[in-house]
């Protein structure tokens, strides 16, 4: 349900898309985000979750449907073109340039940008400060939390309009779970909307404002947030349980 | 005696270390073992030939002690230009088509039937006997008890070092460069990071082609200029490659150091003929001893 | 008219020969998915073998047994085997491209051996004086020839019916379900390496019974006749044929060494005699340059259909969320 002074941000039609042509594992996927949004998908393994981020960033083959950013269509435009159009994207796993040093890395982020790129730098050194410390280690040889923020931080470099993140909590610990979702509202508070995959549903959904349910390459349910915590079905879905996620 | 070697090996080394960088490059961004990387050396070292040769009506003097002077440095510029516009033009023509098939084993057959093709140009355009820069027979001096060198040599080890402190440089201080090592580290992460590996997979053509033909004309300058030349090292340059860890670029370096004088050492105990099998016994002592190398990561 | 009919024949040994060096490797990298670069190196080996078991003495030269001809079909295959042993053991474990990159240095090192071990190989000069089978039983050299294709084609029967046996027993399925998976088939019990070693050994024996032959037909041989053109040549005989099927290695034999054989010939026919060398180079070119042709517009030629599809299969098989 989107309210009425919101912009929409991204616009998901129909959307098929596979690895394999013939194969799609998304089969007409309807997703919207609205700007300053954190909107979550959430859903069963195999149903398609990350294909549906890989295939916006374009690095998984759209077959049908289509995608628009802020108006613009971006359909199928090669990885490299995506980011210029302003999307930003954190994979699951491989997020970080291991060898090269933290800076490097987020250095990389801003590949785009001609110019600023000192003042972004400063800008995430403020957001993420651990970094600034250790701003010439290599990137592969930080724990798991200081290497999500190196993820992120490269992600945000160049000052996306969305940023989409596929699991940001895999292989994290409770605690570092929590800082990860304070890090990414608090990105969101920033200016940046946020489109998430989450298999942690429940903290997932807590800091969204939206989530949709994807399963077997469809979105089966959209609903608020807060909404979906509470359904029993969501529940089903994932715990097995009747009486929702709560 | 030993020292003698040594010093030989350090002067092989300097060539096969500038060829198996543009090897491990190559490998580690584009994903397969190519094989004509040699006759990018061969090529390298025949570019440059033709220069001095059209040159050689004119007065000019060498160096000092070198047997060359300023056409010498033209060829070399002309050539790595060359060199860098062939491995191009052989992407665009074989390995970018077969890139989309996605068929590893058709990559690194081609690049073999490549070799032969460019290999076998070379004998068409050139003839097949050898060639030499400068008829100037050089003597070697004593620089250090029991060894002797010539000034050529010297400057071949004297600028390899160079260029590998200007890679080093364009590699850590540059965009591109930092962009280059971001494609061999994560190729899809770079692309989500907005760097065109297109562009990059030029780049690294470019830059790999380029140090192969410096290495080619080190080699045809110490030694000699043969259609056969960078089909003769290719097993050391992949044994340098492979010895410093794929992808690693200063472990390339440092391999092809270790070959070189470990090939020349070899002569104290087998003929000189058997140089490349000593080569390439290191090579399958690393790969299944160490199969990463010194300097690479473990577990692709 | 028997010029042309005494070439063709001479032509068909040949290329006979090179099947069977073509079936060999379809058996290691066809079924068997083992990416052997260095062919020639054991075509040499059964070639050598061959003729220092069968060829009269030397001086000063190792070799000279006089061994009746079975006798030393039967020593190089066994020596090719061993060598395939020896280099299989250390190799087979490897990745695909580092275990391409380990046979060429085999072929290379065999090759240097060839050239520099004279005392065992006759060096540059090579061995010649090879005999060739019940040679004393022809007065013409064409009746000669044409029991010698008699014979090649008994050969390459025998060879082509037992691979065909091989691959459709137990042992063969068992060797396409480890190249397919190879964690599967360990967990049914079956030794991925014991079966992928003894594909390996036995596509060697092939490769030297065709160097074998291709000696005592000669009858003399040297090292400028084990290049790596050859390796790419049986590749390129796969390519065409499709690798994967036995069939297809014979037929793409014979096309390829037609077309290789067919392309001298013109370049010889065009080039003034002073540019021989040259004219050598323009085949290897012409000849090149259709197999890349046909590799970049049939890439799945290498692969033989059954691997291709199991390839896209395993590709999608990553994909899942």
């Amino acid at each position: 349900m989107t309210e009425q002074n919101r912009e929409t941000v991204l616009r998901v039609s129909t959307l098929e898309a596979g690895y394999t042509p013939g194969v799609p594992i998304l089969r007409g996927t309807d997703i919207v985000v609205n700007t300053g949004e954190i909107v979550t998908v959430l859903g069963p393994n195999g149903a398609g979750k990350s294909t549906l981020i890989k295939a916006i960033a374009g690095l998984v083959p759209v077959f049908s449907g289509s995608v628009n950013l802020l108006g613009k269509d971006i359909t199928g435009l090669a990885p490299h073109r995506m980011v210029a159009a302003g999307v930003g994207y954190v994979p699951q796993v491989n997020n970080v340039f291991a060898k090269l040093t933290v800076e490097e890395n987020l250095e990389m982020g801003a590949y785009t940008r001609k110019h600023g790129v000192e003042e972004r730098l400063e800008a995430t050194y403020r957001l993420f400060p651990d970094l600034a410390r250790l701003r010439h280690h290599p990137a592969g040889k930080l724990s798991g939390g200081q290497r999500q923020m190196v993820a992120f931080g490269r992600a945000l470099m160049v000052e996306p309009k969305l940023l989409m993140l596929d699991e940001p909590s895999a292989g994290l610990s409770p605690k570092l779970v929590g800082m990860v979702f304070e890090n990414v509202q608090e990105v969101r508070d920033s200016g940046v909307t946020i489109l998430m995959v989450e298999q942690n549903a429940k903290a997932g959904l807590m800091i969204s404002d939206r989530g949709y349910v994807l399963a077997e390459g469809k979105e089966q349910l959209e609903d608020r947030a807060d909404a979906l915590l509470k359904n029993p079905e969501v529940g089903e879905l994932y715990l097995g349980s009747k009486g929702g996620l709560l | 005696m030993i020292a003698q070697y040594l010093a030989d090996g350090i002067i092989l080394g300097s060539s096969i270390a500038l060829g198996a960088v543009g090897l491990t490059l190559t490998y580690n961004i584009l994903n397969f073992a190519n094989f004509s990387h040699g006759s990018l050396l061969s090529w390298g070292a025949y570019f440059a030939w033709v220069v001095v040769v059209a040159f050689s009506g004119v007065q000019g003097g060498t160096f000092g002690p070198l047997s060359f002077g300023w056409p010498f440095v033209a060829a070399l510029v002309f050539s790595g230009v060359m060199t860098a516009l062939l491995a191009l033009v052989v992407d665009w023509l074989v390995f970018r088509i077969l890139r989309k098939s996605n068929i590893q084993v058709a990559l690194v057959i081609a690049s073999f039937g490549a070799s032969l093709l460019l290999r076998n140009l070379i004998v068409l355009v050139f003839g097949p006997e050898p060639q030499y820069y400068s008829d100037n027979i050089q003597i070697a001096q004593q620089i250090l008890p029991g060894v002797r060198v010539t000034p050529d040599q010297i400057f071949v080890v004297v600028l390899s070092i160079v260029l590998v402190v200007v890679l080093h440089l364009f590699l850590t201080r540059t965009k591109l460069g930092k962009a280059m090592r971001a494609t061999a580290d994560n190729a899809a992460l770079a692309q989500v990071s907005g760097i065109n590996i297109h562009a990059i997979v030029r780049w690294t053509w470019v830059v790999g082609a380029s140090l192969a033909a410096v290495a080619g004309v080190f080699f045809g300058l110490t030694v000699q200029i043969l259609p056969d030349m960078g089909f003769n090292l290719v097993l050391f340059l992949f044994s340098a490659a492979i010895l410093g860890g794929i992808g690693s670029i200063y472990g390339a370096i440092l391999g092809g150091l270790v070959i070189g004088i470990a090939s020349d050492l070899s002569v104290l105990f087998f003929s000189p003929a058997y140089k490349p099998a000593i080569a390439f016994a290191i090579m399958i002592l690393v790969l299944l001893v160490r199969p990463s190398g010194i300097l690479g990561e473990k577990a692709r | 008219m028997t010029g042309l009919f005494s070439y063709l024949v001479f032509f068909l040994i040949l290329a006979l020969i090179y099947a069977i060096m073509a079936l060999g490797l379809n058996l290691q990298w066809g079924y068997t998915g083992l990416f052997n670069i260095g062919v020639v190196g054991f075509f040499a080996v059964g070639a050598y073998t061959f003729a220092i078991l069968a060829a009269s003495p030397m001086a000063g030269q190792f070799g000279g047994f006089n061994w009746p001809f079975i006798l030393a079909i039967a020593g190089a295959l066994v020596m090719s085997g061993i060598i395939a042993l020896l280099v299989g053991i250390p190799t087979l474990r490897l990745r695909e491209d580092y275990l391409a990159i380990a046979t060429i240095g085999i072929a290379a090192s065999i090759q240097l051996i060839a050239n520099n071990y004279g005392w065992l190989t006759g060096g540059p000069q090579g061995i010649y004086n090879i005999p060739q089978p019940l040679s004393n039983y022809f007065s013409s050299n064409l009746g000669y020839n044409l029991f010698f294709l008699a014979m090649m084609v008994v050969i390459v029967g025998v060879v082509y019916y037992g691979l065909e046996r091989m691959v459709n027993a137990p042992w063969g399925r068992v060797l396409m379900a480890i190249r397919e998976d190879e964690t599967a088939a360990s967990s049914v019990g079956k030794n991925g390496f014991s079966y992928r070693l003894q594909s390996f050994v036995i596509g060697a024996m092939l490769m030297g019974l065709s160097g074998a032959l291709y000696a005592s037909f000669i009858k003399y041989i040297s090292p400028t006749l084990f290049m790596p053109v050859l390796t790419f040549q049986v590749w390129a005989m796969l390519i065409v044929g499709g690798s994967g099927s036995n069939l297809g290695a014979i037929v793409g034999s014979v096309l390829v060494w037609a077309l290789w054989t067919g392309s001298g010939t013109l370049v010889q026919s065009i080039l003034p005699p002073g540019l021989q060398v040259k004219g050598g180079a323009v085949q290897i070119i012409l000849i090149g340059l259709v197999l890349m042709l046909v590799l970049l517009f049939r890439p799945r030629g290498i692969m033989g259909e059954r691997k291709a599809i199991a390839a896209e299969r395993a590709r999608s098989k990553i994909s899942t969320g």
